[in-house]
């Protein structure tokens, strides 16, 4: 018992002090994307050309789905006019799909407080239930990381629970697999409304690296309604927690 | 041994035309042969022949030579199953009954593996009708029958946050008789969609193929392409591959060592690992931005380099972690209540392990000497050596004890490494895939031996990808080590093997 004691007072308090500090993130971390159609020839699609996803389009405007985006460097090393890069903000999180479509001129758009009522339910105590429908086992980790003591999730009044009765909430990773779909919807069934979605990651928007494939649906979208999107691939703890917070209206401000 | 085979070492390349196809008599002699005397298994696979014909391919791993050997035959609507005398076999055969409709003849558990069409249309090894619904996990389970015997199912939804799999225990109070385990439900078709390519999406495939072994199946992938193409990768680029591939393995051993901590109820070394876990992801993501390598491998070399003020600052922070979970660990070897739960818990016999053809940590614990990064070596493992760390007991606590043993190995290896980094460039662009090739690459990710196959067509292009993730081979060892158990004891056993559920299910 002594040497437990011992490791605790060694190993110290390390819950991190996010929201009122931010979070430092590693320089090469790529977040929210920094488009420039100014800097685009007239004719180049060198960016669109090298996104395998249909993340990038050009109409001249440059727009980048988040949805789609994988988050890899390659369209940055694609553009020789520093057209497109991504910056080290992982605050990507919207309500809406279509929200996931930045052009780098409209004003940026953030995930928002969920409505009053639902609020009022939720807003000091949501629980979700996990199901992991095709994902690879990075979105589940990176979701998993903010219940250890680093994160603590728990301080904000969200938790992850072993059975659908007690959740407030569906919580999608993975493209949703044929061979899932039906356990998704059980899993969505057996929630007692009032009840959320949240799609996290890549894949349980879009389909992820496995858009398009004829075993997977290319994610929630389509089979439920969703509340919460949060991209990446997978989106680091960091844009999995603000999203959360901002859904339960604790961070309101950019 | 591997005498009227073709012969290939590791992340190398053989014409198709220098792998013997011997009539199916002499495979089905070759092959019982070649186990028999000791080679292992490491793949073994269908691929469309001609006249509607399935080409079967059998990869053996000689420990003693450090080579492989590749043997192939055609058949037609069947094959003689050699999965009752070589247990290793029993996967493999449901693989390619499922995916190209040839039954192995006298299987004695056949059933399908993944729940998905079979890839030959008009064809299929359950004669289920074209258009037949195939739901995951709706089969015949093996049954203990008897008035207090029950059967518990759990899945595909777990209590965690993890993956999919539906669990059905023969059970005699807490007892368990036996356990069957019954994946698919994460299949997302990946070796499919890999025919005809490489795609441009395919690397993001083998990225996600095992999201939690990025690098190990990347630095894969990358070797077959490589091979192929005949482009190596540059000196320092192999070096930082083997860096981010020891952070996988600490990153995933350490959470592991946290969450048997946690599935017995011993707080403390939990929540030290779990932080910890995350600061090595970190470390992951000051080379390549993303906490899991994407990005970082890339055929050709690596996708970031690391400069000097990084290595410091990695070597530094490594020091750090290194204490932090020496510490932690150290917790459970000195506390009796956590060394009576994991001792004699989940015991799997080395002879159990040897017949499945278990590789990896899982094995390693049973006495199985075998590492890739040892008999087959890869990258940068040709110039640096890692010791292998064994055990011998086999149960949870040999499982924890190599799982440490090996974090110790890894932070040798990479400080040393960071250390000695050889200079130049970190990538060339790798040039078109020779044609009518088959290339075989093994890793050693962190749970065991990665195996992928590539074979080209008449214009360089994949006419089959084969990937065996090390949970194909260790799914079953679970299973057996379940047996005689508490079922209770089910989670700690899980967690000590923590086999992938997406490797497995592709």
């Amino acid at each position: 018992m002594i040497r437990a004691i011992l490791a605790r007072l060694k190993q110290g308090h390390r819950t991190m002090d996010y929201p009122r500090v931010p979070i430092a993130l590693p320089p090469r971390f790529r977040g929210y994307p920094r488009l420039d159609s100014s800097l685009c020839p007239e004719k180049c699609r060198a960016c669109t050309d090298a996104c395998p996803y249909g993340a990038i389009t050009r109409d001249p405007r440059l727009r980048l789905d988040m949805g789609k985006c994988l988050f890899c460097p390659e369209c940055t090393r694609a553009c020789p006019h520093g057209a497109i890069a991504f910056g080290n903000d992982a605050r990507l999180s919207a309500n809406r799909r279509d929200e996931l479509v930045i052009d780098g001129e409209e004003e940026r758009r953030m995930a928002a407080a969920m409505g009053r009522e639902l609020l009022s339910l939720f807003g000091r105590s949501i629980k979700f239930r996990e199901v992991s429908a095709g994902g690879c086992n990075a979105c589940e980790a990176d979701t998993n990381v903010l219940s250890t003591v680093g994160w603590d999730l728990g301080r904000f009044g969200i938790q992850f629970v072993a059975g659908p009765r007690h959740a407030d909430g569906l919580w999608i990773t993975g493209p949703v697999s044929q061979n899932m779909k039906e356990a998704v919807l059980k899993t969505w069934e057996a929630i007692p409304a009032p009840k959320i979605v949240v799609a996290c990651g890549a894949c349980a928007i879009a389909g992820g690296p496995f858009a398009g494939s004829t075993e997977a649906c290319g994610g929630i979208e389509g089979i439920l309604p969703v509340d919460l999107y949060i991209p990446g691939c997978p989106p680091h703890p960091l844009t999995i927690l603000d999203g959360l917070l901002r859904l339960l209206g604790k961070i309101r401000k950019p | 041994m591997m005498r009227g085979m073709g012969i290939l070492g590791n992340g190398t390349a053989l014409p198709l035309d220098e792998i013997p196809v011997v009539a199916p008599d002499r495979f089905f002699t070759q092959v019982p042969d070649a186990l028999a005397g000791g080679l292992r298994l490491a793949s073994f696979f269908g691929a469309s022949a001609d006249g509607g014909q399935t080409a079967l391919y059998a990869v053996f791993a000689s420990k003693a030579e450090g080579t492989l050997g590749v043997v192939s035959t055609r058949v037609n609507d069947s094959f003689p199953s050699l999965s009752r005398r070589f247990p290793q076999l029993s996967l493999f055969e449901r693989e390619i009954a499922e995916q190209f409709g040839v039954v192995p003849a006298g299987h004695p558990w056949f059933k399908p593996l993944r729940f998905h069409r079979a890839w030959t249309p008009g064809r299929d090894a359950w004669e289920r009708p074209e258009n037949a619904d195939i739901p995951a996990g709706v089969m015949d389970y093996y049954r203990v029958e008897g008035e207090e015997v029950h059967e518990v199912a759990v899945g595909p939804v777990h209590a965690g946050i993890i993956e999919p799999g539906h669990f059905r225990f023969q059970c005699h109070g807490e007892h368990v008789f036996h356990l069957e385990i019954s994946l698919g439900y994460q299949h997302r078709g990946i070796e499919r969609q890999t025919i005809g390519g490489p795609h441009p999406k395919t690397p993001y495939m083998m990225e996600t193929a095992a999201g939690d072994t990025t690098v190990g199946h990347m630095q894969a992938y990358c070797m077959v392409i490589e091979a192929l193409s005949g482009c190596p990768a540059p000196a320092r680029a192999e070096a930082l591959r083997g860096i981010a591939l020891e952070f996988e393995r600490l990153a995933n051993h350490v959470g592991d060592l946290g969450a048997i901590a946690g599935d017995i109820g011993y707080l403390p070394t939990a929540s030290f690992c779990g932080r910890i876990r995350g600061d090595i992801l970190n470390l992951t993501a000051v080379l390549c931005g993303s906490r899991f390598g994407r990005g970082l491998v890339r055929p050709g070399g690596t996708g970031f380099d690391c400069e000097p003020a990084m290595v410091e600052e990695l070597l530094q922070r490594i020091a750090g972690i290194r204490n932090d979970l020496s510490n932690a660990v150290s917790l459970l070897w000195n506390t009796p209540s956590v060394m009576a739960r994991l001792e004699n818990t989940g015991t799997l016999a080395a002879e159990s392990a040897r017949e499945l053809g278990m590789v990896g940590p899982a094995a390693r614990a049973c006495g199985l000497n075998r590492d890739v990064r040892r008999d087959h070596p890869f990258g940068i493992y040709r110039m640096a050596q890692i010791p292998v760390a064994t055990a011998h007991h086999g149960d949870v606590c040999a499982r924890t004890m190599v799982r440490w043993t090996e974090c110790e190995k890894s932070f040798d290896f990479v400080e040393e490494l960071l250390r000695q980094l050889p200079g130049g460039i970190v990538w060339k662009t790798p040039g078109p895939l020779a044609e009518n090739r088959l290339s075989v690459a093994l890793t050693e990710g962190w749970r065991g031996e990665i195996c992928h196959v590539a074979m080209t067509d008449g214009v360089g292009r994949f006419s089959r990808y084969k990937i065996t993730d090390p949970s194909f081979h260790n799914w079953p060892g679970l299973a057996l080590a379940l047996r005689g158990q508490q079922i209770s004891d089910f989670p700690l056993c899980n967690k000590s093997f923590n086999l992938s559920y997406c490797g497995f299910d592709l």
